[in-house]
């Protein structure tokens, strides 16, 4: 018999989708929480459902009953590799594998998706996880998305995990795992952007960096991308630079993952997006500033279709938003206070010493 | 032998075939061995050219008149005057700072009251400047030029005045300058606490916003309703009123000036009526300069109709077929309030935009006045004191001491002192003066010499570069920081930088204007390069698709017609209009400030 359910093993990410559990990251993790928060706002996100963590425990109930084996990675990593193994090849339960494949199917027959890793801790901005649990770009098929969601689970034990928690001083008891599954776009250019100034960390501003294809090549420190920063108040664009874009990430259809090849001539020194692409880019990252209420760091692409004249704003989608941490780290003292006279501030100004 | 990597004053060398250029100009206006000591940069905002020996008056007047308000009358603590020095026809300047702290902390006791005083009562002030100065203007325009009659007139006889009228050659040439002095005290009364303003609300903005543009601040400051828009206002309700009339035809392209006007005097009731408004416009509102008032040449509308009657025929067709947009001043306000109002959102708290809000408005307190003097002091009043010199010139051209009225301004103005003592002398003896054997060849000499220096490159700053250059003021009026200076010392090889104006990204034809005079000769959709913009080419922008020019910042001229007209311009790129040339096709990028050749 399966655990008992006191969640569903799956949630779908749509704009209607129950708040209580679409965004609470104890269910769907980080990135499916700030997915789902991103899909009821409005913001256009590729399709796609959470494997929750009530899937995970329901796995792991059958893989480590009572959960020793778990426990025993609080005093030696040594386990780590066989429950990893005992993760990616024991039988799901079938009410999970049922909901994860009717979940699949309905995003399109046999279509290419990417399967996310979404832990409960990750993003947070107590700790950062970024790149400990895997991401699958690219997977088809019911099995192997199957496969795959097993995959993201067990890189909840990778030995970087594993001793990062260690070095946290994390119990292991509460830790659970949800995993994102999204169809796959594919991207004519991604990247991120930034709703403050990376750089100066000026508010007025969002900082875009894009490459051609997909943004693993960006994220991953294959290509050097075009970087472009423009004004949220007038809109206009203070700074672009157009970097010579080596290397292209594309996925192959059918379950056939990532490559990575060098750009065709033409475009390597082109800009990778618009004036009106960028524009549209910074309406949304301060739609998605504005819903959170604080500066964010997004992940996004730009698709191919629907062709214009349709707007570019019908070609974003967003894959991911976080709090911006850095610049958020570092408040500094006002830059000016009130004075008896307004031109006490000139007074002041030119009184001091250069 | 280079320190920092620019020339020492010392080791700049005479141009060849102009050597003689310091018979041009006063002896306290050369470089000192001393002054290899200090940093000077080239002032090519108000002098991009050679200056001819007379026009030497616009920087030995004005560094006066700045040099006392700041040192003498407001007491700025960090700033004492601003010294100039003249190479090669020339103007490198520097300014004197205050170092000493308890110096600053006694200086700041003085200019805390006085300051403050101005600006709590700016506009009453400025109500009473505009008084004076009209009333200066008032008197330039009143200074005769005597006429040296064979005998004095009989009132000078029976109402017993005595003084024969070549005592005022002098005395009336003397008033001219002495005007013009005043003038520039007024004019620096009021500007540099302006400016001190605006410096206040450019750093606060710089340091909450650090990749905020100038030309962005400048939007949330820009006054809408300033009078140096009115020259061309006026020309736009000309054109409405050669339309109402049914004069309209007479404005064609072909058609000059003179042929308009004597083509009115022909049309009866409606051609009277339309030349009765013609001269009601004509003064003040074309006493603007097609410059901006440092040179003799920088004419006046009134002196040269060539301007407003090239941009006439556009506006009257434009009238005829109803395409003749009003300036959009609600959107403008509209806009400007929108933009201020958006930073000012972004600001982290209330204390924060408290500050802002007292910056903001004192700095439109203040705009009217900065943006309105111009009108008053470098173009009415200048252009009329141009005048009057000139009128001085056609009498020693008449009495045979020089070849023509504009010869004038080849002589300093202590030699046309001398001159006019010589025919002042010559008049009463009864002989010829002497003047005509001796000036002549002097000022042939120095039009050679201009034309030799007009090809030298000046280095854009001299002598040793100071440690933490980032003075208000100077960045304020020069543009002058850290990083302008790294520019001047790494000049990219194919791409020119300036001042990022007016935003938009535009490639096309550039048509090189040196002169506004020669407006007649650009082409709808061509891209204007120019040395620098004033009021008197506000007809251009509705022709043009982007502007660059060599000289200005982002309050200057040219940047804010730019953003009104909503397109491109790069500002002070200092040698635009030498690399580039007509028919080129240019890349003008106003985001970023660069303007590149295809």
């Amino acid at each position: 018999m399966d655990g008992p359910l006191v969640i569903p093993p799956v949630i779908p990410l749509a704009w209607d989708a129950d708040p209580e559990v679409a965004t609470d990251a104890a269910v769907v993790g980080g990135k499916g929480a700030s997915l789902g928060e991103l899909a009821r706002a409005g913001v256009a996100v590729p399709p796609g459902f959470v494997v929750t963590t009530g899937a995970f425990i329901a796995a792991l109930a059958v893989i480590d009953p009572g959960g020793a084996l778990r426990a025993a990675l609080e005093t030696s990593p040594a386990g780590a590799p066989a429950l990893r193994d005992r993760i990616v090849t024991a039988p799901l339960p079938a009410s999970v594998a049922s909901a994860v494949g009717s979940g699949y199917d309905s995003l399109g027959s046999g279509c290419d998706v990417a399967v996310r890793s979404s832990a409960t801790m990750e993003d947070s901005s107590a700790a950062s996880f970024a790149g400990l649990q895997d991401t699958y770009l690219g997977v088809a098929g019911t099995s192997s998305v199957l496969d795959h969601v097993r995959r993201c689970w067990a890189s909840l034990y990778n030995d970087e995990s594993v001793a990062y928690r260690r070095h946290l001083g994390m119990p292991e008891d509460s830790l659970a795992m949800a995993v994102v599954v999204q169809r796959m776009v594919r991207p004519r250019t991604a990247g991120v952007m930034f709703t403050r100034s990376p750089v100066s960390g000026d508010r007025s501003v969002v900082a875009i960096e894009g490459t051609w294809g997909l943004g693993s090549a960006l994220v991953a420190g294959d290509v050097t991308p075009d970087s472009f920063t423009i004004s949220k108040i007038t809109g206009e664009i203070t700074m672009r630079r157009v970097s010579s874009k080596g290397r292209l990430h594309s996925f192959i259809p059918n379950g056939r993952g990532v490559t990575a090849e060098d750009t065709p001539a033409d475009l390597r020194d082109a800009p990778c997006l618009t004036d009106d692409e960028i524009r549209a880019l910074a309406a949304v990252a301060r739609t998605v500033e504005a819903h959170y209420g604080v500066p964010q760091d997004i992940e996004w692409a730009v698709l191919d279709a629907p062709a214009p004249p349709a707007p570019p704003a019908d070609r974003i989608v967003l894959l991911q938003s976080r709090p911006e941490t850095v610049w958020a780290a570092k408040t500094g003292p006002p830059v000016a206070a009130p004075k008896a006279r307004p031109a006490d501030h000139v007074l002041a100004l030119f009184g001091k010493p250069q | 032998m280079e320190q920092n990597g620019f020339p020492l004053p010392s080791q700049i060398a005479d141009v060849p075939g102009a050597e003689n250029w310091r018979s041009m100009y006063q002896y306290f206006t050369r470089f000192q061995p001393d002054d290899d000591k200090r940093f000077w940069f080239y002032n090519s905002m108000h002098f991009p050219e050679p200056i001819p020996a007379f026009d030497s008056v616009t920087s030995e007047i004005p560094y006066q008149a700045i040099g006392a308000n700041t040192a003498r009358l407001f007491v700025f603590p960090t700033t004492l005057g601003i010294e100039h020095r003249i190479v090669n026809g020339r103007v490198y300047i520097t300014a004197n700072p205050v170092l000493d702290p308890a110096e600053i902390g006694r200086r700041a006791e003085v200019f805390g009251p006085r300051a403050g005083y101005y600006y709590e009562n700016w506009d009453s002030l400025y109500e009473g400047w505009k008084e004076r100065v009209r009333g200066l203007i008032a008197e330039i325009e009143a200074i005769e030029v005597p006429q040296l009659p064979e005998w004095e007139p009989d009132a000078v006889v029976f109402e017993s005045r005595g003084v024969a009228q070549n005592h005022y050659l002098q005395e009336n040439f003397a008033k001219c300058l002495h005007l013009y002095s005043k003038m520039w005290h007024h004019h620096t009364e009021m500007l540099m606490l302006g400016y001190g303003a605006y410096v206040v609300f450019f750093e606060f903005c710089n340091k909450a916003f650090p990749e905020i543009s100038d030309q962005t601040v400048g939007r949330m400051v820009a006054g809408i309703d300033v009078i140096m828009y009115r020259p061309d206002d006026e020309l736009r309700s000309l054109a409405k009123l050669a339309v109402d009339l049914g004069v309209d035809d007479l404005f064609t392209e072909d058609n000059t000036a003179d042929d308009v006007l004597t083509g009115l005097e022909a049309r009866g009731e409606a051609g009277a009526r339309w030349l009765d408004e013609f001269a009601k416009a004509r003064d003040p509102w074309f006493h603007v300069s097609t410059g901006d008032g440092f040179y003799h040449h920088h004419l006046s509308w009134n002196d040269d109709l060539t301007v407003p009657f090239t941009a006439l025929p556009g506006y009257v067709a434009a009238m005829r077929a109803g395409t003749m947009k009003p300036r959009p001043t609600a959107q403008l306000v509209e806009e400007r309030d929108r933009i201020a109002g958006g930073y000012r959102d972004l600001l982290t708290s209330d204390e924060e935009r408290a500050a802002f809000d007292q910056m903001l408005g004192l700095c439109r307190l203040v705009f009217p006045f900065v943006e309105d003097h111009k009108f008053y002091c470098e173009h009415w009043f200048t252009t009329r004191f141009f005048q009057k010199v000139r009128a001085f010139g056609a009498l020693l051209a008449r009495e045979g001491v020089i070849a023509e009225a504009d010869d004038v301004f080849h002589l300093h103005h202590t030699e046309i002192d001398q001159a006019l003592a010589d025919l002042s002398l010559a008049w009463s003896a009864g002989s010829p003066p002497l003047g005509g054997a001796h000036f002549p060849p002097i000022i042939a000499e120095r039009k050679r010499m201009l034309k030799v220096l007009r090809d030298w490159s000046p280095p854009p700053a001299l002598g040793p570069v100071p440690e933490g250059l980032n003075d208000p003021a100077v960045r304020m009026l020069w543009g002058v920081t850290a990083d302008r200076i790294n520019s001047w010392l790494n000049p990219d090889p194919v791409e020119m930088h300036g001042v990022p104006a007016s935003a938009g990204v535009v490639e096309g034809v550039a048509r090189v204007l040196h002169d506004v005079n020669e407006i007649g000769s650009l082409r709808e959709g061509e891209i204007l390069v120019c040395p620098v913009t004033a009021p008197s080419w506000a007809p251009v922008f509705g022709k043009i698709k982007a502007a660059v020019s060599d000289i200005g910042g982002a309050m200057s001229h040219a940047a804010i017609v730019a953003r009104e007209y909503g397109m491109p311009a790069v500002v002070g790129t200092g040698d635009a209009t030498k690399r580039i040339r007509t028919g080129d096709r240019i890349r003008v990028d106003g985001d970023r400030g660069t303007v590149r050749v295809l």
